[in-house]
């Protein structure tokens, strides 16, 4: 196996609150290879934004990184001092937030916002900027003469492809896209997908991308993260981990997702709600939620083990993984009782 | 989750959503200078309340002294005249003491007039639009190319010199910052999905302005009330130093303009001008501290 | 169901066209006009649930809103029970107000801040001059129906308290609790974590299978749709362009922008197709609309004649389609 170009161990990051610390994400571990395509699936609260946010460093003035590392290309990103880190930020590693398509400036035309990024932080002269920013136009599937338009003649679809060239324009090794495509119609979501595939065959770049949508994981990604309530319950190559998931909030989330291909079945939702990050229950924090709880899982927090190869869990039951599976699928184990 | 229907209680009355509306008003107490400017209010009330108990003789009255001359031109202190006399013989305490009523009356009563007008045309206009918003915003207009104090001078020259003068200027002119301002409040607030989910509801025009538009504009209402007490006040002021107030009802301008016209500031005596213009001073001053205070809560984000 | 009975909500040609820029533009025939609802027939009947499918800028939206009467019709018919939607007032309006409901896409925004949740549930009965002693009742009813049926703990409670599964089901329970007849839900779940989307769209099966309510589903997610209705109507800038069974939709869609849809939608699962789409680049402007079939400029399929003509529907089993591929008359 070739060395991971991100490397996760232990990453935790806290918000202050008043005097309070509340931890967002506790001890995440996974790693990224090159040229491949990670998705950091949760619900909303999870903390996967705010892990995304990390790795670029650009965290919220009462967040910080509390603990652990984040290794890029063999240096701990968690140590580097911010002008060291400003180096890194476009040129290897790019960050597009969520709603990029919303936050282009609009008083410039693209063509210009994108010149910007290649002259100031690139150190290209202007005709190199030109020519550059017509290849990335084309990379992401938008005519070149549309350089000189201004943000809002573009529909969302375009301008998200804009945003995708604006992170393309140093040839980063890693893209880290927060939810790229939710706000977008489904045909633009899928040429939006595409081209990232794209990009993956044709410029062997890694994405990071953060959704909370597994049918978009099961489109376009290589690996899963699950993430609940600011911990990694589940991380494996995406066909295993979505056909055979280990963990049962992976489980839930399966039948919680409509499926066009099969017939039309129930969705089973999983009642309850995340818990408040600021007050966690001690031991597993799907335990509240969980229906295969046991006593320990209230105690004991479980870690994150081998289910097979690189598919890893966060559940004390993990031997017992394939039965669960069978009784997660129907919807009764789901019921909670009045 | 049980079947049994667990009682909701009692749907509110009429007065629970009367309190609620008025709930959205709240008093500023965050702010130091908004504290300070509500306590000194709060010295006026208290004032223009207890005048009579508070004053020691009556504003209006000549004084005269135990020799049987009119107490004139008195130094504080003598006499048991706290301030001093006017020229005229009259306490300056007692006329300072009731000035607090004259001021505060106006105020009030003036802020109220061009809230209540400024909002009604601010809230009509900006939920109908159309043509009652075009020709509304056109007297709007009409109101601001009025220039405040010489309209001011020209009405107390048809109608009598009365302190209402002021008020009836007010209002006939000084709505249209209000009214501006509450309309774009209505306007944005009128295209709000809960308005649109209240009119698929089947609520009227009517009711939907009453619970929706409403209680969202009172504290903006309230905001440009409090500012328009302290217009009021150094109106009067002005009017009545100009000498086109009303000379049967004590108010501090009219004390200065007594004052000026007693040649005061050459015979030194501070005792009567200086404390009305400190009063005054005060009075504005704390309306503009309490605004201030209703900008931050309703505007959070402008000191950032 | 009964087929000879008059179809409770019908559209006829129905248009909303909305001009841009100011009034002297409008006056001197410069404006642009904005189709959003460009010539849209089809019929409900009584206990049907039907979704209307398309992306952003295809009308469906705008025709939600025709149909609850928040936006008047600028051409063709709006048919609710016979009577035209367009031109109710008074009382007429009032009672229809109380026949058809709308389930708004945001339940942030959908309910005012400062109304307590009994509040919000109280608003609709007042409207309707339902006496104050039948409040309580409605009220806990309308609440089970929606699955909040701890309904006590709510009352009392704002907005800003609640969760945004639970309060789309209390913007549900405003809709229902004057027990309409027709309910229009805007894209119901789009605002809200997919997780959450199960509950309240079983809550809206139940919904339909206990009072049998009439019922138009908008979205763009055809796999949502799928989940909650019978029959679909797809459209796009503005027209119709298939209209029939759900799942003989999904199954076999006919006209070629439903197939590039059905083809676009991910699955939760690896194995899925991840061949090009068969459909141009491009975004659906509703200012300018190419000519003849709207679709034309996208559609792998088009000839000629989708330039100059607009396909009519041709009914092929029992679905609709306008496409000229069908349309064998020439």
């Amino acid at each position: 196996m070739t060395e991971p170009l991100l490397c996760l161990k232990d990453l935790s990051i806290a918000y202050r609150v008043g005097t309070h610390d509340t931890i967002a994400v506790e001890g995440a571990t996974f790693d990224v290879q090159p040229g491949s395509i990670v998705g950091l699936v949760g619900e909303s609260g999870c903390g996967k934004t705010t892990l995304a946010r990390s790795l670029t460093r650009v965290l919220a003035s009462n967040a910080r990184i509390a603990g652990g590392q984040a290794v890029f290309c063999g240096e701990d990103i968690v140590g580097l001092s911010e002008r060291a880190m400003n180096g890194l930020r476009w040129r290897e590693i790019a960050f597009i937030p969520q709603s990029a398509m919303n936050s282009l400036d609009p008083v410039y035309t693209v063509g210009s916002q994108l010149a910007e990024v290649l002259i100031r932080r690139g150190g290209m002269g202007r005709r190199a900027a030109r020519t550059r920013s017509e290849e990335l136009f084309e990379w992401v599937g938008i005519e070149t003469n549309r350089l000189g338009d201004y943000p809002h003649q573009f529909s969302g679809g375009m301008r998200q492809r804009v945003a995708i060239a604006l992170a393309l324009a140093l040839d980063p090794k890693l893209i880290i896209a927060d939810e790229p495509v939710t706000a977008l119609d489904v045909i633009v979501q899928r040429q939006i997908l595409d081209q990232l595939r794209e990009l993956r065959e044709r410029l062997g770049i890694s994405v990071i991308l953060v959704t909370h949508d597994i049918s978009v994981v099961a489109y376009v990604c290589d690996r899963v993260v699950v993430m609940y309530a600011g911990r990694v319950v589940e991380t494996g190559p995406m066909a295993a981990t979505l056909t055979a998931p280990a963990h049962p909030y992976t489980m839930g989330l399966r039948n919680a997702f409509p499926d066009l291909a099969s017939a039309a079945g129930e969705l089973t939702p999983i009642e309850g709600s995340p818990p408040d990050l600021a007050n966690p229950p001690p031991g597993c924090r799907f335990a509240p939620r969980c229906p295969f709880v046991e006593a320990r899982c209230q105690t004991d927090v479980p870690v994150l083990q081998s289910y097979e190869g690189d598919h890893l869990a966060a559940c004390h039951r993990i031997a017992e993984a394939e039965t669960l599976r069978k009784r997660a699928m129907a919807s009764e184990t789901w019921e909670v009782p009045a | 989750m049980s079947d049994a229907l667990t009682p909701v209680g009692k749907s509110p009355g009429r007065f629970t959503r009367l309190r609620r509306a008025l709930g959205s008003i709240r008093l500023p107490l965050h702010d130091p200078l908004a504290i300070i400017g509500l306590a000194i209010y709060a010295f006026f009330i208290v004032m223009a309340i207890f005048a009579p108990q508070i004053a020691t003789h009556d504003p209006n009255e000549i004084l005269f002294t135990s020799e049987f001359t009119i107490a004139a031109d008195l130094r504080p202190g003598v006499d048991g005249y706290l301030l001093g006399t006017t020229t005229l013989g009259r306490d300056v305490f007692s006329q300072i003491v009731w000035g607090a009523r004259s001021a505060l009356l106006i105020g009030l009563t003036a802020a109220f007039m061009v809230a209540l007008i400024g909002s009604v045309v601010g809230v009509v206009a900006g939920y109908f639009g159309g043509w009652v918003d075009m020709i509304l915003m056109r007297l709007a207009d009409v109101a601001f190319g009025i220039p405040f104090l010489p309209f001011v001078i020209v009405l107390a020259a048809f109608l009598e010199p009365s302190i209402w003068n002021v008020v009836i200027a007010m209002a006939l002119v000084l709505w249209r910052d209000t009214g501006r301002v509450i309309r774009s409040q209505t306007l944005t607030l009128r295209n709000r999905v809960y308005v649109e989910a209240a009119r698929v509801s089947g609520s009227s025009d009517f009711k939907i302005i009453l619970r929706h538009i409403v209680p969202n504009v009172l504290p903006l209402s309230f905001l440009y009330g409090s500012i328009a007490i302290g217009w009021a006040i150094l109106t009067e002021a002005s009017i009545s130093f100009l000498g086109f107030g009303d000379p049967d009802s004590i108010s501090w301008g009219y004390m200065l303009q007594d004052a000026y016209a007693s040649q005061a500031l050459s015979k030194g005596s501070y005792y009567w001008f200086v404390p009305p213009g400190i009063l005054i001073i005060l009075i504005v001053s704390a309306g503009f501290f309490i605004t201030r205070g209703y900008e931050q809560i309703l505007f959070p984000k402008l000191d950032r | 169901m009964n087929d000879t009975d008059p179809p409770l909500v019908r559209l006829d040609a129905a248009e909303l066209h909305f001009p841009i820029g100011g009034t002297l533009a409008q006056l001197r025939g410069s404006a642009t006009v904005v189709k959003a609802v460009d010539g849209v027939t089809f019929e409900l009947r009584r206990g049907e649930s039907v979704g209307l499918l398309g992306e952003s800028g295809c009308g469906k939206t705008s025709t939600g809103r025709m149909l609850v009467r928040l936006d008047k019709a600028t051409g063709g018919r709006v048919e609710f029970d016979g009577e035209d939607v367009s031109t109710l007032t008074g009382a007429a309006l009032k009672r229809f107000r109380s026949r058809v409901q709308l389930i708004f896409q945001n339940p942030f925004e959908a309910l005012n801040p400062r109304f307590s949740i009994r509040d919000v549930l109280a608003e609709p009965l007042d409207n309707a001059l339902i006496p104050k002693a039948e409040h309580e009742e409605r009220i806990l009813r309308a609440m089970a129906l929606v699955k909040l049926g701890d309904a006590a703990q709510f009352m009392g409670r704002y907005p800003h308290q609640l969760s945004g599964g639970q309060l789309q089901r209390i913007v549900m329970a405003r809709a229902l609790i004057l027990e309409p007849e027709f309910i229009v839900a805007d894209e119901p779940v789009s605002m809200l974590d997919v997780s959450v989307r199960a509950g309240v769209l079983n809550v809206f099966r139940e919904v339909r299978a206990k009072t049998g309510i009439t019922a138009i589903y908008i979205s763009h997610d055809l796999a949502l749709v799928r989940y909650v209705c019978e029959r679909t109507i797809v459209m796009y800038l503005g027209r119709i362009v298939e209209d029939g069974p759900t799942e003989d939709i999904v199954a076999n869609p006919l006209h070629p922008y439903t197939q590039a849809l059905v083809a676009a939608v991910p699955v939760p699962h690896p194995d899925q197709s991840h061949a090009p789409l068969p459909i141009g680049r491009g975004a659906p402007d509703p200012r300018n609309p190419p000519s003849g079939c709207t679709f034309r400029d996208r559609c792998p399929k088009a000839f000629d004649r989708c330039t100059v003509e607009a396909p009519s529907p041709t009914r092929i089993q029992n679905r609709i389609v306008h496409c000229h591929l069908f349309d064998l008359e020439t």
